[in-house]
């Protein structure tokens, strides 16, 4: 008799258990408003990054086409993997004394692995993470980039 | 030349089949080399390094600020607790104390990635079991602390977030209403996780007095986390050894006395209850002051050994730094609780079904690329 009790109960508990799982999900199909689902390449105009998110590393230039690196090559040092190359040249100013510049300032996107080293140690704060985050390219050699802009300058009053 | 007859009736022979190194229960590459009678698991042989990266290796030629980044691919659904074991061994070597206001913030985080990682376990043990509703309903909810992560850290997953002395920079100003809003969020939603998974009857006769451990067994192994936990061995490191802030919350050690499956999965599910309490009894009183302590540009550590572990979302992570002086460690061991917990599978498994030898994997909550670093 016991055993025919229990074997009722299982099934009872078997049922219940499945009826309320069950629940859960019925209970999200008839209320529309919680649906989560972003219609992502269709909401590319209004679809908001974080300002802090790290999509790639880019050097900020004002309008009048002027940056603020110095190149110093700390980012290059601070880079885990070589993502950084700084090449240098040196300019004459209008004293008459040699100038370190940069001529280009190269970022591997492929290689970079977001730890933010170079932005955060940057002594002139010319280095900053833009929120791209649609990096796919046909072409591995687009991952290559220059961060300064041709024909750009040293922003004034950065040393 | 005589060809010898094939035998017939095979089934007192072994059959030796591989699991993995894709297989979507293993989470990952791992090659789990199965001898099976029948559909009897007889011996499980775990086959390693299909994502070795040498890890180790490679911190010896980074500096300390450097490593950081690489603890973050270790396990990567503990990232913020792997870069903070890194921090407070450098920080244990260079004797420096790190702001109140960074203490704090690192125990939300931490306790805010135990969450996610749970979250995801939950997600992934119930697709393993075949209920695949569990996966969306659990990445529904991880989502809401990966947004957390990507305000104030600037990556979801990839955090990067700690440095030596302190934080990469300040949690952002609107980190605290979020945290509270996926707080009251979350207690309201966490009654589904239960309704669907855990009283589910099918789930628990799957998963009942399946892969017991005892508690000797436990401490044998070295298991450590939920894993051991399930099993009655009092291991929490955050209880045991207190680090940050965990010396000014009070919170439960969740432990049982079964060491199956299912008191695996229930541990992570308390665990992730008693994670919002101590987030609640920290996030109304972050102390002001400054983000990170006054650190040199170049680090670099007094000659000799270091060690400090703290627990991730599945166990113990211990960190052995040995310093010879330079700005490089002369050599960095980690011990990742992984690893160790992988270990008796066999033993779990021997006797089970191959289906169950899923059912006691997916509970171990694996990270692949933790186990071979």
């Amino acid at each position: 008799m016991k055993s025919v009790i229990e074997y009722f109960k299982g099934i009872y508990n078997g049922i219940k258990s499945l009826l309320v799982g069950m629940s859960v999900t019925g209970g999200y199909f008839i209320k529309p408003g919680t649906t989560l689902t972003q219609q992502y390449p269709d909401n590319r105009d209004t679809l908001v990054m974080f300002e802090r998110f790290k999509g790639e590393v880019v050097m900020p230039h004002n309008e009048k086409n002027e940056h603020k690196c110095t190149g110093c090559g700390i980012c290059e040092i601070n880079c885990p993997n070589g993502s950084i190359e700084v090449i240098p040249t040196t300019e004459v100013t209008e004293e008459g004394k040699k100038k370190r510049i940069i001529d280009k300032h190269i970022y591997h996107l492929g290689m970079c692995t977001f730890c933010g080293l170079c932005v955060k140690t940057c002594p002139s704060q010319a280095l900053a993470f833009s929120q791209e985050f649609e990096h796919a390219v046909f072409d591995r050699k687009k991952l290559t980039k220059v961060l300064n802009q041709p024909g750009s300058k040293l922003m004034k009053g950065v040393e | 030349m005589e060809v010898k007859e094939k035998k017939v009736g095979l089934e007192n022979e072994e059959y030796i089949i591989n699991m993995g190194p894709q297989h979507p229960s293993t989470h990952g590459v791992l090659r789990l080399v199965v001898a099976l009678k029948g559909e009897i698991v007889q011996r499980v042989e775990p086959h390693l390094g299909y994502i070795h990266r040498g890890i180790e290796k490679m911190c010896e030629n980074l500096t300390y600020q450097q490593i950081i980044h690489l603890t973050d691919r270790m396990d990567y659904l503990s990232a913020h607790i792997n870069n903070e074991a890194v921090c407070l061994t450098v920080e244990k070597a260079l004797e420096i104390e790190v702001p109140e206001r960074v203490k704090y913030i690192r125990t939300i985080m931490s306790e805010l990635t135990r969450i996610q990682s749970h979250q995801l376990f939950w997600a992934t043990f119930g697709m393993d079991l075949g209920g695949l509703t569990c996966f969306f309903y659990g990445l529904r909810d991880r989502e809401k602390v990966l947004d957390i992560f990507e305000e104030s850290c600037g990556g979801r997953m990839i955090v990067s977030y700690n440095t030596p002395g302190g934080l990469m920079n300040d949690i952002h100003p609107n980190f605290q209403n979020r945290v509270k809003e996926f707080l009251k969020y979350f207690r309201g939603v966490i009654h589904e996780y239960d309704d669907l998974l855990t009283g589910n009857v099918i789930f628990q006769e799957r998963s009942k007095g399946m892969g017991v451990m005892t508690k000797e067994e436990a401490i044998a192994w070295g298991l450590t986390g939920p894993t051991g936990r399930a099993s009655g061995f009092s291991c929490d490191i955050r209880k045991h050894y207190p680090y940050s802030a965990y010396d000014r919350v009070t919170f439960r050690e969740i432990l049982f006395d079964e060491g199956d499956v299912f008191h695996r999965y229930l541990a992570r599910m308390e665990e992730m209850r008693e994670s919002m309490n101590i987030i609640d009894q920290l996030i109304d009183n972050i102390p002001e002051g400054p983000y990170t302590a006054k650190m040199k540009p170049v680090i670099k550590l007094p000659e000799g050994e270091y060690f400090q572990s703290v627990e991730t979302a599945r166990g113990e992570l211990g960190v052995y730094i040995v310093s010879d002086g330079n700005k490089n460690p002369f050599r960095v061991k980690f011990r990742s609780p992984n690893f160790v917990n992988l270990a008796p599978l066999n033993l779990m498994a021997r006797g089970s079904k191959i289906a169950d030898l899923v059912a006691i994997g997916g509970s171990l909550d694996l990270i692949i690329p933790d186990i071979d670093r």
